[in-house]
């Protein structure tokens, strides 16, 4: 902090007794307990890890969570980038009521989100005999479980969105229209480079949110061993049978693919730095 | 080209933004909308443009009812107040792209664009500032680079929203006769809005005063000065 700033900073005492409350909180909240899964998870050497990792049934979660992951996360990019789009940059009847549409899976429980659809979708569901009838398996299958992802991360890319395009207004739009782009060109060339880095964040946010869901996946999937357990399924699951060796192991792959996300983040950010500073964001 | 604007009504819910507007502007004036915020000035520019539609009315371009056609197919340049430049592009690009949104057939080639954005920088008296970022350059170079831009198709028609308004006295001054002169040099037919009646009256050919989404006056600066319609336009003068 430099000397002009002193009649507005805090005395000396102050401020190490804040960045301490600071520091403790966040270590003890939030850096502790992660560093304590990994540690659990390999203090019974790398090999022990690699064969919790390998495990069948494990490595089936693995594959699956990365499956559900791989599908829900583009959908729901595509969706929010329409929502945020449609929401900020036009007016139509009925946008209020949208906007808070979106919002319904932050504010229901994810076990709510999971039962809705195996109101719909199970075997004494309303759509159950149908569904039966033509051999389409939805609950405790691998298309209940991307639907629950696909409703509990739905407002992640939206709600990004909408506060960052109502900023930027729709003049640069407007003036595109005035200078004969077609709404495609428009939408390509001025709205999405300028909402990319937010965009960036929105999807890494679902994705995160997308592997990690527990509760709406749980009752959606059925739970079978090897076929509908994601990871955190599986985290459960090996906890409860008191295997804590394997239930670390996989938490903690759990919890590298949330942080390599947030790390290819940070990266980016670092590497375009300029270019951000120059083209203004 | 002249622009027949013709019994324009346009309401915000139940507030009354243009009641029946109706403006005859002859080919290659320049025309100055001038009037208080609130009195629907913008709105009556953004309908001319297309950015709004009015409940009824028509809007003529050389005698051609373009009341229906979207504002792409308007061939017109927009400048706005707060100058909407592309901001994650560079200044040549901002101005070639209204060349390059063109359809394969029509659009000049590259060297073609290229030749065509230095002779407009060098209109808006900015040679060499091509490569830079709008957050790179002041108000008024941004203004210059978004008048660039709308001329870079040749519209017949240039509209302007209050587009000195963000920028300071001297800036103003500057841009004021450079938009005059370009206007003269281009062969251009120019609505401009703004709420300054001494920049009215020094650049435009003909001034048109609204109060309260009607015209109270539409003559030239001298008439209007002279011999001022009402009340209103006596009130708003002084």
């Amino acid at each position: 902090m430099s000397a002009k700033n002193k009649a507005i900073s805090e005395s000396i005492i102050t401020r190490i007794l804040l960045i301490l409350v600071a520091v403790t909180y966040v270590g003890l909240l939030l850096v502790l307990p992660l560093a304590s899964v990994f540690s659990e998870a390999f203090r019974h050497g790398l090999a022990a890890f690699k064969a919790a990792v390998v495990e069948p049934d494990a490595w089936a979660a693995i594959k699956l969570t990365l499956t559900v992951a791989a599908i829900s996360v583009p959908i729901n990019m595509v969706c929010g980038v329409a929502a945020a789009w449609a929401i900020t940059k036009h007016d139509f009847r009925g946008r209020n009521l949208l906007i808070s549409l979106i919002d319904v899976p932050f504010s229901i429980s994810p076990v709510v989100a999971g039962m809705m659809y195996l109101l719909l979708f199970g075997a004494q569901g309303w759509f159950g005999d149908w569904l039966l009838a033509h051999d389409i398996r939805i609950a405790f299958a691998v298309p209940g479980i991307v639907l629950a992802t696909l409703i509990v991360t739905l407002p992640f890319v939206a709600r990004e969105l909408i506060p960052l395009m109502q900023s930027q207004g729709r003049e640069e739009e407007e003036a595109a229209l005035t200078l004969g782009a077609p709404g495609w060109r428009i939408f390509l060339w001025v709205t999405l480079p300028n909402i990319r880095w937010g965009l960036l964040y929105g999807v890494l946010l679902t994705n995160a949110r997308a592997m990690g869901e527990f509760g709406a996946v749980s009752v959606i999937s059925g739970h079978i061993r090897g076929e509908t357990n994601t990871m955190p399924l599986q985290v459960e699951v090996l906890y409860n049978e008191y295997n804590f060796a394997a239930a670390f192991a996989v938490a903690s792959l759990l919890a590298g693919l949330a942080l390599v996300t947030l790390v290819v983040k940070s990266l980016l950010e670092w590497r375009h730095g300029d270019q951000l500073a120059a083209s203004g964001h | 080209m002249t622009i027949t604007v013709r019994n324009i009504v346009k309401g915000f819910g139940h507030y009354p933004a243009l009641k029946e507007v109706s403006l005859e502007i002859e080919d290659g004036a320049f025309v100055a909308l001038l009037g208080p915020s609130g009195s629907g000035k913008t709105t009556l520019l953004r309908i001319i443009a297309g950015l709004e539609t009015a409940e009824s009315g028509q809007i003529l371009f050389g005698g051609e009812d373009v009341t229906d056609r979207a504002p792409q197919d308007r061939r017109i340049g927009f400048v706005f107040q707060n100058y909407a430049l592309f901001r994650h592009m560079t200044v040549e690009h901002n101005i070639a792209f209204g060349l390059d949104v063109m359809k394969r057939g029509q659009r000049p080639d590259k060297p073609a664009i290229k030749a065509r954005v230095e002779e407009l920088l060098e209109l808006v008296q900015l040679p060499g500032y091509g490569k830079r970022y709008p957050a790179q350059l002041s108000g008024g170079q941004r203004q210059r680079v978004a008048l660039a831009r709308a001329l870079a198709r040749e519209p017949k028609i240039l509209l302007l929203d209050e587009p000195f308004g963000a920028l300071d006295a001297k800036v103003r001054r500057e841009l004021r006769s450079a938009l005059r002169e370009i206007h003269d040099r281009v062969g251009l037919t120019s609505i401009f809005v703004t709420h300054d009646y001494e920049e009215a009256f020094a650049l435009a050919d003909k001034v048109a005063i609204l109060g309260s989404g009607k015209i109270e006056q539409y003559d030239t600066p001298d008439a209007v000065q002279g011999s001022p319609a009402n009340d209103y336009v006596r009130e708003f003068l002084s």
